[in-house]
């Protein structure tokens, strides 16, 4: 096989633009789907750990039926079905007037998606705080969101930093996915150049380099995150 | 002031509770015992609500712990509670254990609950210990800064739920020095253990257990003197042997 190694395209123009791009998109997708991810996951989480059965259940459904799709159905349904099953003036809307289409429904898809994971990891923190918290928490008069605040959040929130984190740089890397619908992210433009240039080993190192500096930059920052908020003398909190 | 009047409770078809009748006055000390899984825990768990009831009436206070309108978080603020494995906030220092309830349920003032909770902690003999984390604290100051918490709201009553049981035998002492001084202040108490030494030196009356019934309510020296049931002559037996 003869094979031309040309790395000096990365740098050419306008294929270091493209990357560049790429790169942005991939953030914006992955943060903004974060957010959503991390919010709605939480609330889903306590929602699990409530003592009223129908929230319970409430937030169980959604689970199941959240995971148990695949990603790339979820692309494929939000973007090509849901406009469908909309009235016909809002479905109009979010085909024709919706501001960056493919943009929106991947944040959404891959939010909606990663909060169903989220939502078990703080379930599971909140369990492994134990009972015993709980009941202490609502001896001392804490009502029931008092509870939460003050007494199972801030340990299982610490509890779970390590889960958490891969579920942060996954959701970096099924972003990926959106490229199904139209978003132009960093694995888009790298397919783009290989197009463009034939210099496919090229552009997909170039692609894997910069999804290890996200995902090494996301491990620093959670690192971070565990050392900053560790408690004095605990090495393992759910054991307490 | 702790009324119970043929409390019974169910875990699904078990029962943990069945009509259970004593009560607590004010200012009285009553010890709880008997074998394990005789529902002693059940009991006092119950007094505050953090374990319902399906029959009968358990009134603290006049109030009734499991009527539908009780306002139960408001109820549990004025009854302290003790637990058998500290149950201390792990992310707080002792102090801010000691003050956060002040502040967040009885809205003290921040200086305020801060003073209370160093006197608090100075008279359980950890003023030194303030700013460590429970993790930092051996089991028996972990569990003295537990009852300083549960003091610092003013209770009316203290619960104790085997406050020593998880503790090693030089530490149960010291945790039992705590207990006996606030008895002798006029505390009221229900305290489930084991530890029939502190039952006879600072019990009013002690209640003996055994699969979910009170087989005996008695005077703690007509207890110790000659209990009436075999179930417990047996149990005293076995504990006091050793």
């Amino acid at each position: 096989m003869t094979y031309n190694w040309n790395w000096s395209i990365l740098i050419n123009d306008p294929y270091l633009g493209w990357l560049v791009d790429g790169l942005l998109w991939t953030l914006a997708v992955s943060l903004a789907a974060w957010v959503i991810a991390f919010t709605l996951g939480s609330v889903l989480g306590i929602l699990r750990t409530t003592p009223s059965p129908t929230l319970r259940t409430m937030a169980a459904t959604y689970v199941e039926v959240f995971r148990n799709i695949p990603l790339l159905v979820h692309f494929f349904l939000w973007y090509f079905v849901f406009p469908e099953l909309l009235p016909d003036a809002a479905g109009m809307w979010v085909k024709r007037e919706m501001p960056l289409p493919a943009f929106t429904t991947a944040v959404v898809a891959l939010g909606l998606y990663t909060a169903s994971r989220v939502c078990e990891q703080v379930r599971a923190g909140i369990e492994a705080v134990g009972s015993g918290q709980r009941n202490a928490g609502r001896a001392m008069g804490f009502t029931e969101q008092q509870v939460y605040r003050y007494v199972l959040l801030p340990v299982a929130f610490r509890i779970i930093v390590p889960p958490m984190t891969s579920e942060f740089l996954t959701i970096f890397k099924n972003s990926s996915l959106a490229l199904t619908i139209g978003v132009i992210e960093l694995t888009a433009v790298t397919r783009r150049i290989e197009e463009y240039t034939f210099q496919g080993f090229e552009a997909f190192t170039a692609a894997t380099v910069i999804y290890s500096l996200i995902t090494f930059t996301v491990m620093g920052l959670m690192r971070l995150i565990e050392r900053r908020s560790r408690v004095p003398g605990m090495i393992s909190l759910g054991s307490g | 002031m702790i009324v119970f009047d043929r409390v019974s409770k169910w875990y699904g078809a078990f029962q943990a509770l069945n009509q259970c009748s004593t009560h607590v006055d004010r200012g009285e000390v009553v010890v709880v015992c008997g074998p394990s899984g005789s529902g002693k825990s059940t009991l006092i768990k119950c007094v505050n609500g953090l374990e319902p009831y399906q029959a009968g009436s358990l009134t603290v206070d006049g109030i009734e712990v499991g009527g539908r309108k009780t306002d139960r978080p408001r109820l549990r603020a004025r009854i302290g509670m003790v637990f058998q494995n500290f149950e201390l906030f792990p992310h707080l220092t002792a102090l801010t254990n000691i003050c956060i309830a002040q502040e967040q349920v009885l809205k003290r003032p921040p200086d305020e609950a801060r003073h209370k909770a160093l006197t608090l902690l100075e008279r359980v003999g950890l003023i030194d210990h303030a700013n460590k984390h429970p993790s930092q604290l051996s089991g028996g100051q972990q569990q003295r800064v537990a009852i300083a918490r549960a003091l610092a709201m003013d209770p009316m009553a203290m619960l104790f739920d085997e406050p020593t049981s998880a503790l090693d035998p030089e530490m149960i002492t010291e945790v039992l020095d705590v207990m006996v001084a606030l008895a002798k202040e006029g505390m009221t108490m229900m305290v489930v253990t084991h530890e029939m030494g502190f039952a006879r030196k600072v019990a009013d009356r002690v209640i003996f257990m055994d699969d979910g019934r009170i087989i005996e309510d008695s005077q703690t020296d007509a207890f110790f003197g000659k209990p009436r049931s075999e179930r417990a002559e047996l149990f005293l037996s076995k504990i006091l042997s050793h």
